[in-house]
């Protein structure tokens, strides 16, 4: 032992001296949103933790002040810079033409550019199994509940309706979006008040894919004894028995791989997609849930999830539509 | 002067603030700094927020000198820009010597609309004007979001945002701000919005009509003994406040992003309350508070990035800070020439 402190000491040196330095551009909402950002930092810490590289994070205050964020980093020594959310796409596309030379990353963004790894998830298919999964615990009525009315989330929502018709051709989708402006994202009290006039209506299980707003339908889940999907974290631990399952958008397993990938010299750019095959979307059992998402039920969807990934089913998918 | 000092008291507060948050006191200063001044970059996207804000002070400016408080020109400056987008996107044949102008009129149009409805609201039926703005707001952000998820949608972008505009419209062949600060969002509204300013100073302070708006502002009843109509006045001084939130759309549109993304203002009307308060009010100033809380907004995200310790959120406070310390400082009876006198006697 005594011989490798030397050598680890120089190590410790060496790797502080040459750390892999990443940046990461967080969305308006904030690392504390306990849904997407909250996911993306999470992968970053781990990293920071695990590989030893020098992390610093940012949260963008406005449009403009992403571009300035990424500019700042690209002039600075960071070897990678990392952007979370579609709002960052042209700011990345500027900046990474302007600095060839480093290493840029966008989750839900698409940049065609060769330094430049756009990760991208597949939310309808994720969107699809809890669909079904829902309809499997209700008799008629399933409700979902959007954060912003914005495409990403009637992406969401088109794949869940999908999900539904195909379990129970005769349930019915209820429907509700909080708001049109940045401030759905963390509104919990109109989203409870939307999710209890949804289980008065007779609805037994609402999606909500609203960020920081979800958690007001989880109250109102609790209140009304019925149950709530969450979105992008597992957040079954928030109200445990009253969570059916989350939709899991695995951002920190991408920004976490990208980051190592780059470390090790391994970065590579283009778009790299994470659906049910990759384990990047996914829904979630733990020990929060696994009482109320009986073994039955989990039978069918991980039949559902193989008939997607080997293609016999196809996901309606709201940007393909759109074009 | 006042508001200078109280500026100076602001940022002296703040410095010791970042110091209880462990972070050296010089270096945010010079993060500070650097972050407005730092490089023609730097000062080019100050000079960008400088110059929504000075429309945005305007705007807030023309209503309280006819009594009324402007809480909408957020709305109106949405309204402006999305019907910007949306002239720019459905008719790209206008010749490019004419688009601009255009772009320019059917802003001030809009905008004008949406100061034009609160403003005869309170002049015909007494309906208060800052209820009436606030849900203007609402009304704006909803029909911005309706067309922008809808039928101004991009085909290219997953963003919620419009498709760009024809390039007939923009700036950029005859802009030279925004080609002396490349890769700025800088660019020739700043000079329409400086023009603005000299114009309203001289338009409040040197002419009948800003002498009868003054007087209507500061004592109804008397101006209406005097003769002058509040109907006609304050309908006018909500509809030029509404025109004037709309040319943000002339910084926004023509001058830079060239279309319209939702969530683009960084609340630029309410901002623009406080750019107004600190100026008091005077038109001229309103240039330099302007361009003071550009500095801060853009401060902000450097600071987040340059200190470990501060983030957005303390950046934040810092912003509320010097504006708390800039208002009360107004408020200390402190009378230079007093102040002069006693020196005087001392000496």
């Amino acid at each position: 032992m005594k011989q490798l402190f030397p050598l680890s000491l120089v190590l410790i040196l060496t790797q502080t001296a040459f750390a892999f330095k990443v940046g990461l551009v967080l969305d308006k909402g904030g690392k504390d949103d306990k849904s997407f950002n909250s996911s993306a930092y999470a992968g970053a810490t781990k990293a920071q933790k695990e590989l030893g590289i020098e992390l610093k994070y940012v949260e963008a205050m406005d449009t403009n002040a992403i571009e300035n964020l990424h500019r700042s980093f690209a002039k600075k020594d960071f070897d990678l810079i990392v952007g979370i959310g579609f709002a960052q796409a042209d700011a990345i596309k500027k900046i990474a033409a302007q600095f060839p030379e480093k290493k840029f990353a966008i989750v839900d963004g698409e940049v065609n550019l060769p330094n430049v790894k756009s990760l991208l998830f597949e939310e309808h298919e994720g969107s699809y199994l809890v669909g079904a999964i829902a309809t499997m615990k209700s008799k008629t009525k399933v409700g979902f509940i959007g954060g912003m009315d914005i495409p990403l989330i009637r992406r969401f929502e088109m794949g869940y309706a999908a999900g539904i018709k195909k379990q129970n051709p005769k349930a019915t989708l209820v429907s509700n979006y909080i708001g049109i402006t940045g401030e759905a994202w963390n509104n919990p009290a109109k989203a409870k008040e939307l999710a209890l006039a949804q289980y008065n209506s007779g609805v037994e299980v609402i999606f909500v894919a609203a960020g920081a707003s979800g958690s007001g339908v989880f109250d109102a889940a609790e209140e009304k004894k019925k149950l709530a999907i969450g979105v992008d974290s597992n957040q079954n631990w928030m109200k445990p028995g009253f969570i059916l399952t989350s939709m899991l958008k695995r951002v920190d397993i991408a920004v976490f791989d990208t980051i190592k990938d780059a470390k090790e010299g391994k970065f590579a750019g283009g778009p790299v997609r994470f659906g049910l095959k990759s384990k990047g979307v996914d829904y979630s059992v733990d020990e929060h849930n696994d009482k109320i998402l009986d073994a039955e039920t989990r039978k069918k969807a991980e039949e559902l999830k193989k008939q997607i990934i080997s293609g016999q089913i196809v996901v309606p998918d709201y940007y393909k539509k759109a074009k | 002067m006042k508001s200078f000092l109280g500026f100076l008291f602001g940022v002296f507060l703040c410095l010791i603030l970042s110091l209880f948050a462990g972070e050296s006191p010089t270096h945010v200063l010079m993060v500070l700094l650097k972050s407005a001044f730092g490089s023609k970059y730097d000062l080019g996207l100050t000079l960008f927020y400088t110059t929504s804000l000075i429309f945005t002070g305007l705007s807030v400016c023309i209503a309280f000198y006819a009594g009324m408080f402007n809480i909408g020109a957020e709305g109106q400056l949405i309204i402006a820009t999305l019907a910007t987008a949306a002239v720019g996107i459905l008719f790209p044949n206008v010749p490019s010597s004419l688009a601009p102008l255009f772009g320019i009129g059917v802003a001030i149009i809009t905008g004008g609309l949406w100061g034009f409805i609160p403003g005869i609201l309170k002049a015909k039926r007494g309906s208060h004007e800052v209820i009436i703005t606030m849900m203007m707001n609402f009304i704006a952000a909803g029909i911005a979001s309706y067309y922008v998820v809808g039928a101004l949608k991009s085909t290219t972008s997953q963003n919620p945002e419009s498709e760009m505009v024809s390039p007939n419209y923009l700036f950029k062949s005859f802009d030279p701000i925004s080609q002396f600060f490349q890769d700025s969002p800088a660019n020739l509204s700043l000079l329409i919005a400086i023009f603005l300013a000299v114009a309203l100073h001289f338009f409040l302070f040197r002419s009948i009509k800003g002498f009868e708006i003054r007087a209507l502002g500061q004592n109804e009843e008397a101006a209406s003994v005097a003769g002058i109509s509040g109907v006609q006045l304050k309908t006018l001084c909500m509809t030029l406040a509404g025109a004037f939130a709309g040319l943000v759309a002339t910084n926004e549109i023509l001058g830079s992003a060239g279309k319209f993304q939702l969530g683009f203002s960084p609340e630029y009307g309410f901002i623009g309350i406080a750019v107004a308060l600190m100026a008091r009010n005077r038109p001229l100033r309103i240039i330099f508070t302007a361009f003071l809380f550009g500095a801060l907004q853009k401060g902000a995200s450097d600071l987040d990035l340059e200190t470990n310790a501060i983030t957005r959120d303390f950046a934040k406070i810092l912003q509320a800070v010097i504006i708390l310390s800039v208002i009360s400082f107004a408020l200390i009876p402190l009378n230079f020439e007093k102040v002069k006198k006693w020196i005087k006697k001392q000496a």
